[in-house]
């Protein structure tokens, strides 16, 4: 055979291999509402970037009539390509063939390209569209995950790492997903459990629909697994491209510079946070007015709702902010916020990312439900995570900063570099109400018109106590900025902090809260 | 979708704000009654070895709870005389169902 012909052989083996579990499967994957492996990865990557390896992998399982079974790249796709014009590495699993199970040479088809990913310190993109483990391939389909874990751990603060659950993630499978740093659900086609309902029902007894137990809207607004939500797949796809504008390709890099642009007038910094600090306002509405076109690319925001997480850029540079929303639940800390905030303070310090903290919070919210949750080990991570980061810190006192909560809301004493707090701030130990009430105890009770004493107790410690300059008398506090100023005051420090350098404690590493 | 703002009491202040689903759900802590003995996982009842009146003493086995693929022992709380025993041999039974009560 000459090459020519030996060349076609070629072409029409890949079309073969390319058309993945054949016309029937992919129609029926198009009924359930979701694209085929290969039109989702056209779809996220730059056009014609796409570069294909490991087609032609076949796995060797003999048992179960599987030496029979021929099965097209062994349900999974891999290799590299391109978004905004800079490489990633991409797997997409192919639910059309054998229901995108995972057998070991599926597996070894994605550590292979994580491998790549984490030499060539590009991000990495997983689809995810699985039954599961391939029964018929037994304890090798357990490894398969297990090797794909492990690169999953390794990987982790050294590149972004991006899971995209687009149909059934269940069981062992789900676990990569968990490992990343963020993770994409969608309506409807999104499914992630550890056990799901037909075992439930038949092991416990309880009744529970697949999209009630692990849908998306479970996902992203009770357990706090997923982060981003959208009602189709394009619409994932929009929001991953965005995402990836923000954070930089690998932890020695930052994020893609973009030009300067000022905030959006509409978004008056002066006239949002209330006068009465027992008022609620949105405080996104706040980190709009100080950034870049007033965007504002928020991270999980539909869980945990009394803290805000998220990215946007100042002059151009990406940054993250943790704040306080005094719009949900008084902005108190708890256990799901303090996991929340945590989690994403040490992801923006593993990629370089500034941290601006926004401080208006009574405190952690009460409750023996909280107390027996472990509020105190949740609360103690954001401690820890504050503690540990070496990025630029720059926190801002908006309005009420009390007790605990001053101290976690990354405080000078936690390493920050830069603190501001505006000019109603009141940084105490607890407000004017409770103060009062405590150390004036006596004295409210002793007088004759207790009331009368105990508003005036309050007021006396408003005076004296609830207002940034017991705070800046000591250094606490930098400086007491007016809300107008507070872009110009951020935009400079994070000009000073820009190669900022922390000296390294010789240690294996810390022991977090987990 | 329309805001509703309630007030939260946090350090005898209260702040008005909106409110989270599971801070709404939340059950009002009871304190455990160390005579209802309840079923720590959902399971079959199997091999009852008391009766009504048996006196017993804290560790001893009264009956074995099959769940997850094994036989528990389900073992007495506290030294007692048993006053009910709310379940049968084969009974399907939720978590947290009473299964004995003590004198």
């Amino acid at each position: 055979m000459s090459l020519k012909e030996k060349t076609l052989d070629l072409l029409k083996m890949r079309e073969k291999a390319q058309s993945g579990g054949g016309e029937k499967a992919i129609k029926k994957q198009q009924s359930l509402g979701k694209l085929t492996a290969r039109q989702r990865i056209v779809a996220l990557l730059d056009k014609d970037t796409f570069q294909e390896y490991d087609l032609f992998i076949r796995h060797d399982a003999k048992d179960f009539n599987m030496e029979n079974k021929d099965l097209a790249g062994d349900g999974v796709l891999t290799g590299t390509g391109k978004i905004m014009g800079k490489p990633v590495c991409i797997f997409a699993q192919d639910f059309t063939v054998a229901g995108g199970s995972l057998g070991i040479m599926h597996a070894r088809k994605i550590t292979k390209i994580m491998d790549h990913a984490i030499k060539m310190r590009v991000p990495l993109i997983g689809i995810n569209d699985s039954g599961g483990a391939r029964v018929q391939e037994g304890v090798n389909s357990l490894a398969g995950y297990g090797e794909i874990f492990y690169r999953n751990t390794k990987a982790s603060g050294v590149i972004p790492q991006i899971s995209v659950i687009l149909g059934p993630c269940a069981g062992g499978a789900v676990y990569s997903p968990a490992l990343t740093d963020f993770v994409f659900v969608v309506e409807d086609i999104s499914k992630m459990f550890i056990t799901g309902p037909q075992i439930i029902k038949t092991v416990l007894g309880e009744e529970i629909s697949m999209e009630e137990l692990g849908g998306a809207k479970t996902h992203t607004q009770l357990t706090g697994n997923a982060h981003f939500y959208a009602e189709t797949e394009l619409e994932c796809f929009e929001q991953i491209k965005e995402l990836i504008t923000y954070i930089p390709w690998n932890n020695t890099k930052k994020a893609m510079p973009f030009k300067a642009r000022p905030p959006k007038p509409k978004y008056d910094i002066g006239n949002i946070v209330p006068d009465d600090p027992k008022e609620p306002y949105d405080v996104r509405h706040v980190i709009k007015a100080i950034s870049d076109e007033s965007k504002f690319f928020e991270v999980q925001a539909d869980w945990a709702k009394n803290i805000v997480i998220g990215f946007s850029r100042i002059e151009g540079e990406t940054v993250g902010y943790v704040a306080n929303q005094p719009d949900y639940m008084a902005g108190v800390l708890d256990v799901d916020s303090s996991d929340k905030a945590a989690r994403f303070i040490r992801y923006c310090d593993a990629f370089n990312i500034p941290l601006i903290t926004l401080v208006d919070l009574p405190g952690y919210l009460p409750g023996v439900d909280q107390e027996h949750a472990g509020v105190i080990r949740h609360g103690a991570k954001i401690l820890y995570a504050y503690s540990e980061a070496t990025v630029p810190k720059l926190t801002l006192t908006l309005r009420k900063a009390y007790g605990g909560g001053y101290i976690a809301m990354n405080s000078r004493h936690l390493g920050a570099d830069f603190v501001f707090a505006w000019p109603n701030a009141e940084i105490a130990v607890m407000g004017p109400e409770g103060a009062a009430n405590l150390i004036f105890r006596k004295e409210i009770a002793e007088a004759n018109d207790p009331e009368k004493m105990r508003q005036e107790k309050m007021d006396e410690y408003k005076q004296k106590f609830a207002n940034p300059y017991i705070a800046a008398g000591k250094g606490y506090i930098d400086a007491v900025i007016e809300p107008r100023e507070t872009r110009k005051f951020l935009k400079h420090a994070l000009e000073v902090s820009k190669d900022k350098c922390s000296p390294k404690v010789e240690r294996k590493h810390g022991i977090p809260p987990f | 979708m329309e805001k509703k703002y309630k007030i939260l009491n946090i350090d005898e202040t209260g702040y008005k704000t909106q409110f989270s689903e599971t801070f709404e759900k939340r059950k009002t802590w009871q304190r455990p009654n160390e005579k209802k003995l309840y079923s720590f996982i959902p399971g079959t009842i199997q091999d009852v070895f008391v009766k009504k009146g048996s006196i017993v003493e804290k560790g001893d086995e009264l009956l074995i709870l099959e769940a997850m693929k094994m036989r528990n022992k389900i073992k007495s709380p506290i030294n007692g005389t048993i006053k009910k025993i709310l379940v049968e041999e084969n009974e399907i039974i939720p978590k947290n169902y009473l299964i004995i009560e003590f004198e």
